[in-house]
């Protein structure tokens, strides 16, 4: 069932289809017409590329797979499966960490990537409208020249697409100001499971009726897929601050990150880093992070310079009187690009320590931080695993790392042994199952330690409110018992299609 | 109900109390402030009326988040909040935090304070069974699960009774300065400043909310300067009784005085879209499918149609 994040040998042959497989089943010759035989693949290559996301679980099972260009052939896409009774899985980049994009039940997959259009700027209403493949960063250069940007940034922006973010509720370490997607999205075009086409939200300020797109939002392409959105645009701050505290204890860092809170200031970002991933980041891009700190932290604040400059201060102060060791303000734009190419880099950094690794995501209140971050430690040597942990320290967002080698027996059970005692430590502190990875496939086994069965059920009738035959992304985000009788199907392959 | 140990799980004696009252037979209401009572519909004769619990539960400064029961009223809560430096993004116009969230109309201020909809973090309510149910958490940063934190504000109490809350809170600025000049255009506001906290005009006044540190509203209201006459006011002008939401563009529109908008004398925040005019806004008819999923979603959140009826989000 999983897969460790191993190099695959992934296969990129592409093959159209073939008459013959057309004429073989009258679904794949639905969707033919509906698109073009060139945008409708089941080739082998296809089908495997598809089958898995970026999340360490693997198993999917992948039917045909389409690149629809517009609404029209989403919509054509949707109500063909509907006819057939067949499921479907949204997907984007594949960059979901919580196996979110990994078909069960043989779906149809709906790649949006084609989808990648920026179809208007519109700075009266403050707004982008984009299609669901735009890259999250090819917005942000694309706003640039006009003073603005996108404000949620996750680590994987320079690849996930804005469609995935809508599905996952995305965040990035820029989420303690200026807050998660949800906040950021206006209106999506969506296409239902039925394959009718619905506007939800809108650009007034208070649209009519039930908040659909804040329920969509986040619903990890179980209620339709999005065929446009509007997008919040935020206008870029003119001056920005970034410091780097080094501490001697991971404690220290998290206490300043709580006091600065506690001071009444909301900077842009703050991350901490702890020695181990510091030191792998070091190697990796030689970003000027110190070796020999325990932990560092940082911070950046943004705005008008006046402002900037006292926080700055502030920040400082703050941290001097928990034991940081040294501060240093990043002198030019140039060194703080530098330190967030350390920050974003930071997974990739680690291969050079393991072949293998899990990456959690839980949050925590801030004030339990320290406490939470020890008890990782703990964890870990109990199931003598190596940990690191890096993580969105203003927002409580944890992100455990465990490196391992698979090929070592028993080391995939303790491996998850101790990413359950995390998240019961992340529970017991009062904190919640994840901040942006999503539950996907990961975490539906924990979702009723977080919630009640009425919790869960309430949370299904939202999902057949909007896709009662529970068709689209089967198999995800509530778990089994709670959510549509469907999990059954998805374990057989119906014995037609590529058993 | 058992207090099964799930973290959202509550063993509050209020709270169960109020499950108790709402119960699961017979339609029921909750009165609040009463200050939007006609919103949505008339509510349907007969309805048995009950209040909502009270009390500030928790406020925790350094996590930036208020626990309250949802029958507090907003000043209550606010005035408690602002000892402790913070506000939230419910708009001061009296009534209940229930009230408020149900409602889900959002200050006026909004591009300084967020909106409501983003400000709910956590919810329990009772469902039309008598439940309590609970979605969100107690952190800003969250996706576990469906959002039904976001489908509730706005709701009016027409899928569930809201009992308690969990609203983030944010700081409040040091400084706070309105001003206010004629023949300013708003966007040029818009664009001559980074992040005003309000932008209103009637069509000739424009006035300008700016928050912050000293020095930086210092920074603003010079760069004020350069696209109109600004001089200090007390606050924000009287508003109209009714109110309109259109778009940040259509705000722009009713400024220069080209919109097709009837909105008699008007106040309008430009960026936002939110508009108080001296005459009604005619009924904004939902898109039919998204009529068709608001009624699966009462239908299978309350499936007898007994909380709040006769009224729903969007009706007359």
């Amino acid at each position: 069932m999983y897969r460790y994040a191993k190099l695959r040998n992934r296969v990129t042959r592409t093959f159209g289809m073939g008459a013959d497989e057309v004429a073989a089943d009258p679904f794949i010759a639905d969707l033919v017409a509906a698109l073009s035989p060139d945008r409708v693949k089941s080739d082998g290559a296809h089908r495997a590329l598809l089958s898995h996301d970026a999340s360490v679980f693997d198993g999917g099972n992948s039917g045909p797979v389409v690149f629809p260009e517009t609404t029209a052939e989403v919509a054509a896409v949707m109500a063909a499966a509907q006819t057939h009774g067949r499921n479907v899985v949204p997907r984007g980049a594949g960059t979901g960490l919580a196996g979110g994009a990994i078909p069960l039940g043989v779906p149809v997959v709906v790649a949006v990537t084609k989808m990648d259009e920026i179809h208007e700027i519109d700075t009266d209403n403050g707004i982008a409208w984009v299609g669901p493949g735009v890259v999250n960063l090819d917005l942000t250069k694309r706003l640039g020249p006009l003073g603005y940007h996108f404000a949620p940034d996750p680590s994987s922006q320079q690849v996930c697409t804005i469609g995935g973010n809508v599905a996952n509720n995305s965040g990035g370490p820029h989420c303690l100001a200026y807050g998660v997607t949800n906040a950021h999205i206006l209106a999506m075009e969506v296409v239902l499971p039925s394959g009718e086409v619905v506007m939800l939200g809108g650009l007034d300020a208070e649209p009519a009726g039930y908040d659909l797109r804040g329920a969509f939002v986040g619903s990890e392409g179980t209620l339709g897929i999005t065929t446009k959105i509007a997008v919040r645009i935020t206008k870029n701050r003119p001056e920005v601050r970034t410091l780097l505290l080094s501490f001697d204890s991971v404690t220290d860092a998290a206490n300043t990150v709580s006091g600065v809170i506690a001071a009444g200031i909301v900077p842009a970002a703050m991350e901490v880093m702890d020695q181990r991933i510091t030191v792998a980041v070091e190697n990796y891009v030689n970003a000027g992070y110190p070796r020999d700190a325990a932990a560092v932290l940082l911070a950046e604040v943004d705005g008008l310079a006046a402002g900037v400059d006292l926080d700055a201060e502030r920040i400082a102060e703050i941290g001097r009187e928990n034991g940081a060791t040294n501060v240093k303000l990043a002198g030019s734009d140039e060194e703080r690009a530098l330190l967030w190419k350390g920050r974003k880099t930071a997974f990739g950094a680690i291969a050079q320590l393991a072949p293998d690794y899990y990456l959690h995501d839980t949050v925590v209140p801030r004030s339990k931080l320290a406490e939470v971050l020890q008890q990782t430690y703990d964890i870990a040597e109990r199931h003598d695993l190596v940990i690191m942990n890096v993580f969105h320290a203003g927002d409580g967002n944890l992100h455990p790392l465990i490196l391992f080698d698979a090929r070592d027996e028993g080391v995939l059970e303790r491996v998850h042994a101790a990413g359950a005692e995390i998240i019961t430590a992340s529970l017991d502190a009062g904190g919640v199952l994840s901040g942006e990875h999503g539950i996907g496939v990961e975490k539906q086994k924990f979702m009723d330690r977080m919630f009640s069965s009425d919790d869960l059920d309430h949370q299904n009738r939202l999902r057949q409110a909007f896709d009662p035959g529970c068709r689209t992304n089967p198999g995800k985000v509530i778990p089994t018992g709670h959510s549509c009788a469907d999990i059954q199907s998805l374990r057989s392959i119906p014995k037609e299609v590529w058993a | 109900m058992t207090a099964a140990a799930t973290a959202l799980a509550t063993d509050d004696p209020v709270l169960l109390a109020f499950a108790e009252e709402v119960g699961s037979e017979g339609p029921v209401a909750v009165a609040g402030g009463r200050t939007r009572w006609a919103t949505g519909g008339t509510l349907t004769e007969g309805t048995r009326l009950i209040a909502a619990p009270t009390g500030i539960v928790e406020h925790l400064p350094d996590e930036m988040t208020v626990t309250v029961r949802a029958g507090t009223s907003v000043a209550e809560l606010h005035a408690a909040l602002a000892a402790a430096g913070q506000r939230t993004a419910l708009p001061d116009r009296g009534g209940t935090i229930g009230g408020a969230l149900a409602v889900g109309e959002n200050d006026l201020r909004a591009l300084g304070r967020e909106r409501v909809r983003t400000a709910l973090l956590q919810v329990r309510y009772v469902s039309a069974e008598g439940r309590i149910v609970a979605s969100g958490g107690p952190t800003v940063k969250n996706v576990s699960g469906f959002d039904l934190p976001r489908l509730m504000v706005g709701s009016l109490g027409t899928l569930g009774v809201l009992a308690e809350v969990i609203l983030r809170t944010n700081p409040i600025p040091p400084v706070s300065r309105w001003l206010a000049a004629e023949g300013a255009h708003p966007r040029d506001v818009l664009e001559a400043t980074l992040a005003p906290s309000a932008v209103l005009t009637d069509g000739t006044t424009v006035w300008v909310e700016l928050e912050g540190h000293a020095a930086d509203v210092d920074a603003e209201v010079a760069r004020l300067g350069t696209v109109g006459s600004f001089a200090e006011v007390d606050g924000m002008p009287d508003l109209p009784v009714h109110r309109w939401s259109l778009t940040p563009a259509e705000v722009l529109a009713l400024h220069e005085g080209g919109s097709p908008h009837d909105t008699g004398a008007f106040v309008g925040a430009a960026g936002l879209g939110l508009v108080w005019g001296s005459t009604p806004q005619p009924a904004r008819p939902l898109d039919p499918t998204v009529a068709m999923l608001s009624e699966r979603l009462k239908q299978n959140f309350d499936p007898t149609g007994r909380l709040n009826p006769g009224r729903m989000p969007g009706g007359a």
